[in-house]
């Protein structure tokens, strides 16, 4: 100790650093030595500090990952009363993927697609009556909705942990970047599906099936009948129109092939259709409130974009205008437990949807209203 | 698996290599208080040098707070669930807690004031005024 106080104190060491108590060499040492250090090492520093940051945030997805896994055979356990444990074959339908169609040559690549889809979907169907053969149809669709909401995590945590690897196998500062930019973004969205799959697995009803809830609402005490695919139409005369309700079968979580009901209706009545209005649920921009509804022109439908497809094929033929209503929110509202702004929006779009008939339809004329979105823990 | 593993070994690594630099961190702040001491004749630079080990101490316990946060578990909590349910007839209505298997349009158990079978008419989840509060002030 008394080695460095002399040596602090020593003039010559003072004279080479300008100052003249041992107090500042100490400063300007220090300042030398952090200065040479970022120098060299600035960007490895920022590499290190960035890495922490996907680091932990990885911990937390692992976490919300292991959980999703767990809810799932937990649900399955309890629903489905498997004969035998069901882990290995969930861990199995975690790792499940679906190739998409080759679009070199785009010319009927919806056609493609949609058979693809049809196919993952019958596969999942039977991967979940084998994992829980108790359970009935309603009970599949949810536990087939938990499943997947597990699936998304399982694949968010992956994706990640192969950025987070690659970055420190290569130690390049873009790969790292990139993935640290975008972070908030993707915990959102595993924050929600982690709120999700508890909404699935309980039943309950959530955000994206508000387009559902009001087609529930309008066809609610009215006969219905079955459509292609997991769809059911009600005929509703509402503000002295025939309206064509239709939803997805409920209560279990299902989106069905609304493009496919509005095409065996638009065929069915020839085309004699003064309109079509469609209900979704939209994602809301930043600032907006939660529940807002807005109205607009076009097919209001999300997913892989079959539906879309056939919808703007069936009223191309026959030229019939398209209506759409939105009920807004985020991605995190959306998956999760329904919300009661959303819930109270029903009424809104409910008044939208008459005001709609009466400004842009004739007395007598037929339409169809379609709520489309996730009817799990919503009737008919 | 073993990649996992392989991750989590670079993550204890990784820890070890912050875990140094605060051990060294907090060794240099207590070096610079006793120094402080040593220089108590001259109460200018052993100001600084008291300040200097104070800040490394300050920091090398603000790095590890920051650690052990990161290191805790996110909380997914389930937001309570509320089903209404509501006589047609007399319009009696009753909330409470969901209950696996309840939907909305769901026939339930009868009204007790008139013995008519009583519907679901709502399932829906309250955000807490807070809540709503931050995601205004996130705009």
């Amino acid at each position: 100790m008394s080695w460095l106080i002399s040596t602090l104190n020593s003039q010559v060491l003072r004279s080479q650093f300008g100052a003249s108590d041992p107090i500042s060499v100490i400063l300007n040492l220090l300042f030398y030595v952090i200065f040479i250090a970022f120098i060299f090492y600035g960007q490895r520093i920022q590499l290190y500090v960035m890495l922490r940051e996907v680091e932990s945030s990885l911990y937390k997805l692992k976490f919300i990952k292991d959980e999703g896994r767990k809810v799932a055979i937990e649900t399955i356990k309890e629903i489905g009363k498997p004969t035998t444990d069901p882990t290995a074959r969930v861990d199995r339908f975690l790792e499940y993927f679906t190739i998409g169609p080759q679009n070199l040559d785009p010319a009927g690549i919806v056609w493609k697609l949609e058979h693809i889809l049809d196919v993952r979907d019958v596969r999942l169907k039977d991967e979940v009556k084998m994992m829980a053969p108790v359970a009935d149809e309603t009970q599949a669709n949810n536990l087939e909705n938990t499943l997947e909401a597990a699936m998304a995590l399982n694949y968010i945590y992956k994706v990640i942990r192969h950025f987070y690897l690659l970055g420190k196998k290569t130690l390049s500062l873009y790969i790292i970047m990139q993935i640290q930019m975008l972070l908030p973004l993707i915990m959102r969205e595993a924050e929600a599906y982690a709120s999700a799959l508890k909404a699935f697995a309980f039943g309950e009803p959530i955000g994206d099936g508000a387009g559902a809830l009001v087609a529930g609402r309008l066809m609610h005490g009215y006969e219905i009948t079955k459509v292609q695919k997991d769809c059911v139409v009600a005929t509703v005369p509402i503000e002295g129109r025939t309206a064509f309700v239709i939803k997805a079968e409920g209560p279990g979580g299902n989106v069905g092939k609304p493009g496919d009901a509005i095409e065996h209706v638009v065929n069915e009545t020839k085309g004699k259709i003064a309109t079509i209005i469609m209900i979704d649920a939209a994602a809301k921009l930043e600032g907006e409130e939660v529940g807002e509804v807005a109205e607009g022109i076009g097919a209001a439908i999300g997913g892989p974009g079959v539906d879309q497809f056939k919808i703007e094929e069936s009223i191309l033929k026959y030229h019939i205008p398209i209506n759409a209503i939105i009920v807004k929110e985020d991605i995190g509202d959306a998956v999760s437990p329904m919300r009661k702004e959303i819930f109270d929006a029903v009424d809104k779009a409910i008044e939208r949807i008459k005001q709609v008939l009466l400004e842009r339809t004739k007395e007598g004329d037929t339409v169809i209203i379609a709520g489309v979105g996730n009817s799990i823990g919503i009737g008919q | 698996m073993s990649q996992e593993k392989k991750s989590s070994t670079q993550a204890t690594r990784m820890s070890s290599v912050v875990l140094l630099i605060i051990f060294i961190t907090l060794a240099l702040a207590l070096t610079a208080l006793i120094l402080a001491a040593q220089f108590s004749s001259d109460l200018f630079v052993a100001g600084w040098l008291a300040l200097i080990g104070i800040a490394g101490i300050v920091l090398s316990v603000y790095v590890i707070l920051q650690m052990r946060r990161h290191g805790s578990h996110p909380n997914i909590e389930a937001p309570p669930i509320m089903t209404t349910i509501e006589c047609k007839k007399d319009g009696y209505k009753n909330v409470r807690e969901f209950k696996r298997g309840d939907y909305i349009f769901k026939e339930v158990e009868p009204c007790p004031k008139c013995n008519e079978k009583m519907m679901i008419t709502a399932i829906y989840r309250e955000v807490k005024e807070k809540d709503k509060e931050k995601e205004r002030s996130r705009v």
